[in-house]
């Protein structure tokens, strides 16, 4: 909430200082038979990642010190980039689904 | 512990002898059911866990167990109404669901962090027991690709849950 809030401002700033700003990316990832696909991304800060889980039970993209976001099944779920940095993932549900993302 | 480690040999030994048994004429119609079986038998593990725990990590796993197997059961069961193909009791999935009723009741006098340790460890030596039959026998015999398919899901989601048990596991210790 706080990090939306805060990108919100920061894109208003760059909106006054620099005019349109620059669009954000949707980076899709599917979840499927347990794997995350692809299985390395990369995005740079606002971008969005939206994950499609295929499958019939949920899943979750989980990084320690990072992010945790649920995957419902047979539904989409989206995070947006907020810092820099190479994240590598995992569901907390199946700790053997691995995957990574990288931010620039 | 050693009597745990008993039973889980002696499930292991039921399940390679009952493929020896069978030799390479296990079928699809079996193979469907123990498969079956095999989600059953943990979703009966996760209800009585849920009876029996007040621990909130032991109980979010178990909800976590049973959320999956039934989805997955259901999925079968749907694949199998599909190609009309009726699951079929056989010496494997018997000796699977003995096995798991005699677990339950040395479970049933357990309570507290006693309940909780073999409960979860129990989960950990189990998911390992499917994953070696899914491996060795099931997966390898199964004729029907659909079927096959479903079964390689199903290792990926039992590894899973194996993982997700030592962890618990780790964290009570
Ligand atoms: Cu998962």
């Amino acid at each position: 909430m706080i990090s939306k809030l805060s990108l919100g401002a920061l894109c208003g700033l760059v909106l006054i200082l620099a005019g349109p700003p620059v669009r954000a990316e949707t980076i899709r990832v599917t979840v499927e038979k347990l794997v995350f696909s692809p299985a390395e991304i990369s995005a740079v800060v606002g971008d969005v990642i939206e994950w499609q889980n295929k499958d019939v039970m949920a899943h979750t993209a989980t990084a320690k010190d990072g992010f945790d976001v649920v995957i419902p099944p047979g539904k989409t779920a989206t995070l947006t980039v907020t810092r820099a940095g190479t994240f590598d993932y995992y569901c907390r549900f199946h700790p053997n689904m691995k995957a990574r993302l990288q931010v620039r | 512990m050693y009597a745990r480690l008993t039973s889980a040999l002696a499930l292991a030994c039921l399940i390679s002898g009952a493929s020896l048994a069978a030799g390479s004429g296990i079928t699809d119609p079996q193979i469907a059911h123990i498969a079956y079986t095999a989600g059953v038998i943990d979703i009966e593990a996760a209800k009585q866990a849920l009876k029996i725990s007040k621990d909130k990590d032991v109980i979010a796993f178990a909800n976590d167990m049973l959320r999956d197997h039934e989805a997955v059961n259901k999925q079968a069961l749907d694949l199998v109404k599909k190609l009309n193909v009726k699951p079929e009791d056989n010496d494997t999935s018997r000796a699977l669901t003995k096995a798991a009723t005699q677990e339950r009741e040395k479970l049933a006098k357990l309570s507290g962090t006693d309940f909780d340790k073999a409960y979860v460890a129990n989960e950990v030596a189990y998911h390992k027991q499917v994953n070696g039959a899914l491996e060795t026998l099931l997966i390898p015999s199964a004729k029907n690709a659909e079927l096959k398919d479903l079964l390689e899901t199903g290792l990926k989601l039992f590894q899973g849950h194996q993982q997700h048990a030592e962890h618990v596991a780790a964290m009570m210790k």
